[in-house]
């Protein structure tokens, strides 16, 4: 099972500062705990300054097909936001990433593991539950499931022709976030500060 | 000396590199590296370079150390969490070593022990932000070190030659902002690609010195263009190899290509770092055709 938990109030704060954002709910499938209250009190509060162009609360967003129809439907809503943010866990937030690869995706929560069976993670996005999700700062790919090493500071010296050294049918992560990155025109993100991880988040979740 | 006085006094920085062997009895290599690298000024130690399991680059910094050499001392973040690194870090300073080169490290995978655990807890650029933070006098997790703490000369990496240019000139400034305070590259065989790739790395104000890998045979050349990230040889160069199959056996031909290729990025580099693959006797002849 999963855990989703809002980012803190000044992370998502700083996150939304001066934009309009378009925001999706996914409130999962039965194995993601969700916590739908706090997404609302918050989105309340945006709608109110007029932040918010338009909320889809939905379930399984990493569906590609049910999402498709569902966002089809809000396109222009999605196009006079200036970012789209998802609360649900890192698989939804890559799922509705590749899918508007034009705009700036976000995610509004950090997802934890907890025992038992893993949810509905369908085609090639995975989610690893490390609890800081990194998908604000690189455009929507995931670098711990999307790099062999789960770097968080950019490439390594170890593509060749654009594939992973140690999977030549894998394309290196860090070269996908560098693209999505620049067409979004958003290659300031990569100038963040020195990213650590944080391997004791999972403990903190079950104090 | 750290290598950064080098560069502040304006010299053209010549370092070039040993591998530990696979064992503990280093009295040859410590030879070879006495009679052939003792007039540059720093000699690299690789850290179980490409994931293959050798004797231990601090271990042999010290030994080179104790020779009268100075060592710059590799190392990744492939084997060691940052706990382990922090300490043998320490260690370093107590040895007296005051160089690193600062590396995320090659994959397990494509090593001698595949089946080994890939740690990657740090990488290379939060692996140079942790050195600057024991400078500062304190660890990685925020507690004050005792005593005065450790100063180091901080090297990173960087591929000029690589088909992704500006995702590594991106990485390439993430190591300045966290406090990389010089670059050595990878191998270069095409002088108009780095010399490109200058005109851009030269706005972050950090010395750069150039990779060379003298080019043995035929064979290796296609083995790097083949399987080696960031290295691209011309088939112009391979048909020089080529073409005289004793001159090229002995190294002449790649001696002579290096040093065309040094001659070439001179004006536009601070220095050259040679990585010599076990043809460390060859690095005199190279220097001296090299007019260095």
């Amino acid at each position: 099972m999963l855990i989703t938990q809002l980012k803190a109030q000044e992370t998502l704060a700083s996150l939304v500062d001066g934009k309009k954002v378009f925001v999706i709910n996914c409130h999962g499938c039965k194995e993601v705990s969700f916590p739908e209250k706090e997404a609302a009190e918050l989105q309340k509060e945006w709608a109110a300054a007029g932040k918010v162009t338009g909320v889809i609360t939905t379930d399984y967003i990493c569906n590609p097909d049910n999402m498709k129809l569902r966002l089809e439907k809000h396109m222009s809503e999605i196009e006079a936001a200036d970012m789209v943010l998802v609360f649900s866990c890192g698989v939804g937030v890559q799922t509705v990433a590749e899918y508007l690869e034009d705009k700036m995706v976000c995610a509004g929560c950090d997802t934890y593991p907890l025992p038992g069976y893993q949810g509905v993670t369908p085609l090639e996005y995975d989610c690893d539950q490390c609890g800081e999700c990194y998908l604000n700062l690189t455009g929507g790919i995931c670098p711990i499931t999307a790099c062999s090493k789960s770097l968080v500071n950019g490439q390594c010296g170890g593509s060749k022709n654009g594939r992973c050294e140690v999977d030549s049918d894998m394309e290196c992560g860090w070269e996908r976030i560098y693209r999505r990155l620049a067409q979004l025109g958003r290659l300031d993100a990569l100038k963040c500060p020195t990213q650590v991880r944080n391997f004791a988040t999972d403990d903190e979740v079950s104090k | 000396m750290r290598i950064t006085e080098a560069f502040e006094r304006g010299e053209f920085v010549v370092t070039a590199e040993v591998g530990p062997p696979k064992g503990f009895h280093i009295d040859h290599m410590l030879e070879e590296a006495k009679t052939y690298l003792s007039d540059i000024t720093a000699v690299n130690v690789t850290d179980n370079q490409s994931s293959v399991m050798r004797l231990g680059s601090l271990a042999t910094c010290k030994a080179l150390k104790d020779e009268g050499l100075t060592p710059i001392y590799q190392l990744t973040c492939r084997d060691r969490n940052r706990i382990a690194l922090q300490s043998d870090l320490l260690s370093a300073a107590m040895f007296g070593i005051e160089n690193l080169l600062l590396l995320t490290g090659d994959h397990t995978k494509l090593g001698d022990h595949p089946q080994a655990k890939p740690v990657f807890d740090l990488d290379s650029v939060s692996l140079i932000h942790t050195v600057k933070r024991l400078e500062e006098g304190f660890d990685l997790g925020g507690n004050e070190l005792v005593g005065e703490p450790p100063k180091f000369a901080k090297g990173a990496v960087v591929s000029p030659c690589s088909d992704s240019i500006d995702a590594q000139l991106a990485k390439m400034e993430r190591k300045v902002a966290a406090g990389c305070d010089y670059f050595q590259t990878q191998a270069v065989y095409e002088p108009e690609k780095f010399i490109q790739f200058m005109e851009k790395a030269k706005q972050f104000g950090k010395p750069v010195q150039l990779g060379i890998v003298i080019p043995k045979s035929v064979g290796m050349c296609r083995y790097m263009n083949a399987n080696v990230a960031g290295i691209h040889i011309p088939e112009e160069m391979i048909d020089e190899l080529k073409a005289d199959k004793e001159k090229t056996k002995a190294g002449i031909t790649g001696v002579e290509i290096a040093a065309r290729i040094i001659k070439e990025c001179k004006p536009y580099c601070q220095g050259v770092h040679i990585m010599a693959l076990g043809w460390e006797s060859k690095v005199p002849a190279l220097l001296k055709e090299a007019g260095l």
